[in-house]
């Protein structure tokens, strides 16, 4: 016990630094009202989607799916009605859409779906950003050279546009030949919305990540850590991308706002998640005729586009919340101030 | 270095951004089997003789060979055949065009005229009430998904009180309009609606044109404002904490005048650079509010096609959104070059 003791003083002694940066990291979230909103917000969906199969049980076929994102539908309604949605009651906390998809059930599910397309496509684009961004910038010459000429074409291309096309253009199936065997990778819509996003997305992190190299590159402790014979790739870990992470972290966090809009305003089109999928923006695309209520009565169907649409608005504004208090609090230049 | 020679060098810089516009939007085609690769050329539904269509466009050559080919027919102005709108691409796009471009000649400058004033008001009353409420509203509009708030634009105003209907003209202008033009009496100039009604002196048609323009307006302003309040607002901050307004100050000049002669100008720059992607989120708005507000443009057309699958339209529209973009931040850059003579001579 006494040696755990010291060894956790050791360790505290060692960490000294990092525990203290931390601290005030925390302080300085704690003193923001904005923050804290954008973490209350994060911390709400992220409860919502690990606590979804408790809240919106999936509904055994064959009213439901046994993939439990396909969402249920209410076979109970006569079926002359189904097409038409109808108003929250008690089976149905937020009413149904058209086709008689239950919409709580669909909004609940949607928070797995918005963390999963948000989250992969942030950390796919950061993965390959940072790779190609770190040889660009520690090499520089013909590799630079061409790898920023790239970036310049995607980014050259308005991004929706560009997922729009993509979107239409991937197969549904990649077969890969490696001599020896083949493998088939089969791609659902999903996930090539997702494909799409990183396709776009990843050179403006290569750009970033590159400049932050270049800034740092030429740094005394670098040249340090190359005299005292560190390998190229240890000096990249251990120096260099810790002192440019920072920025990049911003960058994902405001980033991942703008991702689900994306994706949910690609479902809303009707080429991004399919039909029936528990996908906000494809929730809210199921709303498209019934926007103007009916007549002498203009809410009419108010929550089938009030509700989907709340939720994306609440979980992007947490994200953005959360992005803009980050640039304050982690950004060493603004905030010892 | 002139300003004269600072176009030239940023004309020629143009070139290589537009191949490689191309090359992008050629790399996309490589996904697709050869018969789908076929339709950029040539109308599917009416080719008999595969083989014979592989043949001569070379379908089945290396990329490279393609892509030459390719380019070389895009130089030409043809763009494939758009199944969707059963026209050539190029067609298509042009007669869409005006829709598209008749909210982004409404809607551009009431984004730049509000986001300004906007930025500079809650600047100079930082922290105060003004900058809370103008910051909150900023953050709000840079969450809110484009779709979701034509949405409700058209629920609370066409649903709730019947005003500002969506689509580009009613039904009663949409009749004028076409037998006007086919008897003669009516001249469609610019495809412009509002100004077409007034060079034919026909004015309640350009008064129905801007009603059903002012909530696709409004829609588009309050996605992209945000952003421009935000930049202008802390290139504002700076410049007011700098040594010149300080001197303004010093020798009496009132408030208005430090503001708006001296700080608002120098503040305006860095704003500038940001007319890009304010051009960009314009497009990518324009497909969007397209759709909601049922406007027959070529957002609205490229949602469809892609729908669809019809490949030529997509790609075509993805092209053309590319070169005006390149274009547009290249009058960006030349405006900035003639605002700040460092920019030309740095």
């Amino acid at each position: 016990m006494t040696d755990f003791k010291s060894k956790l003083a050791e360790f505290k002694a060692a960490r000294q630094p990092t525990i203290k940066e931390l601290k005030f990291i925390f302080t300085r979230i704690k003193k923001s009202p904005l923050s804290i909103m954008g973490s209350a917000i994060i911390i709400f969906y992220a409860a919502l989607a690990i606590l979804a199969p408790v809240l919106a049980p999936p509904v055994p076929p064959p009213m439901g799916k046994t993939d439990p994102f396909i969402v249920w539908k209410d076979l109970n309604i006569p079926p002359l009605e189904r097409m038409l949605p109808r108003p929250p009651s008690p089976t149905h906390p937020f009413g149904t859409t058209e086709e008689s998809y239950d919409l709580y059930y669909g909004c609940i599910w949607g928070t797995i779906t918005a963390f999963k397309v948000g989250l992969m496509v942030i950390v796919l684009s950061l993965i390959i950003g940072l790779v190609t961004g770190a040889i660009a910038g520690y090499y520089g010459g013909i590799v630079d050279e061409v790898l920023m000429r790239f970036t310049d074409m995607v980014i050259a291309v308005p991004g929706l546009v560009l997922c729009m096309a993509l979107v239409v253009a991937l197969p549904p199936q990649f077969v890969i030949n490696l001599g020896f065997t083949q493998l088939s990778i089969e791609l659902t819509k999903l996930d090539r919305v997702l494909l799409a996003l990183v396709l776009v997305g990843w050179p403006s992190y290569t750009r970033v990540i590159r400049g932050e190299i270049l800034k740092v590159r030429e740094e005394d402790y670098v040249e340090a850590a190359r005299a005292a014979g560190c390998s190229d790739f240890r000096v990249m870990i251990k120096h260099i991308l810790p002192n440019t992470i920072y920025p990049i972290l911003i960058m994902a966090s405001l980033d991942t706002g703008a991702i689900v809009l994306t994706a949910a305003a690609l479902s809303f089109l009707g080429i991004g998640a399919p039909p029936g999928y528990a996908d906000w923006g494809q929730l809210i695309s199921l709303s498209r005729n019934y926007i103007y209520g009916d007549i002498g009565n203009p809410a009419g169907n108010w929550w089938v586009w009030l509700i989907p649409g709340l939720f994306i608005f609440t979980f992007v504004l947490g994200w953005n919340l959360l992005g803009d208090a980050f640039r304050d609090i982690l950004d060493p230049t603004l905030r010892r101030r | 270095m002139g300003l004269g020679t600072y176009i030239i060098r940023r004309l020629l810089l143009l070139i290589p951004i537009l191949i490689g516009v191309s090359i992008i939007i050629f790399a996309i085609t490589e996904f697709f089997d050869p018969y789908a690769r076929a339709s950029l050329y040539v109308d599917p539904t009416k080719v008999r003789d595969w083989p014979a269509v592989f043949q001569k466009y070379g379908l089945l050559d290396p990329v490279y060979v393609r892509y030459f080919r390719w380019i070389t027919e895009v130089l030409h102005g043809n763009l494939g055949y758009s199944q969707e709108n059963r026209m050539f691409v190029l067609k298509a796009l042009m007669s869409k065009f005006p829709a598209s471009a008749e909210i982004a000649i409404f809607s551009t400058p009431l984004t730049i005229l509000l986001g300004i004033y906007l930025g500079v008001k809650s600047a100079v009353h930082r922290d105060k009430v003004v900058d809370h409420i103008t910051r909150v509203v900023a953050i709000i509009g840079w969450s809110l998904p484009t779709f979701w708030s034509a949405i409700i634009l058209l629920s609370v105003f066409y649903g709730g009180f019947g005003l500002f209907p969506p689509g580009r003209l009613g039904s009663a202008a949409e009749d004028f309009i076409s037998r006007g033009t086919r008897a003669g009496t009516y001249t469609v100039y610019t495809g412009l609606n509002t100004f077409d009604g007034l060079l034919n002196g026909q004015l309640w048609i350009t008064w129905d044109a801007l009603i059903h323009l002012f909530l696709p307006c409004v829609n588009l302003t309050i996605v992209q404002i945000a952003l421009l309040i935000r930049v202008m607002r802390s290139s504002m901050l700076e410049e007011l904490n700098k040594g010149y307004i300080t001197t303004a100050r010093a020798k009496g000049l009132a408030q208005n005048e430090v503001i708006n002669k001296h700080a608002r100008r120098n503040a305006l720059i860095p704003t500038l650079t940001l007319s890009g992607l304010l051009i960009a989120g314009m497009m990518t708005g324009v497909v969007i509010t397209e759709t909601v507000f049922h406007i027959d443009g070529v957002g609205s057309a490229a949602a469809r096609a892609a729908i669809r699958v019809d490949i030529p339209f997509v790609l075509g529209f993805a092209m053309f959104t590319g070169i005006v973009f390149v274009l547009a931040n290249l009058i960006v850059d030349i405006l900035y070059a003639y605002v700040d003579p460092r920019i030309r001579l740095g």
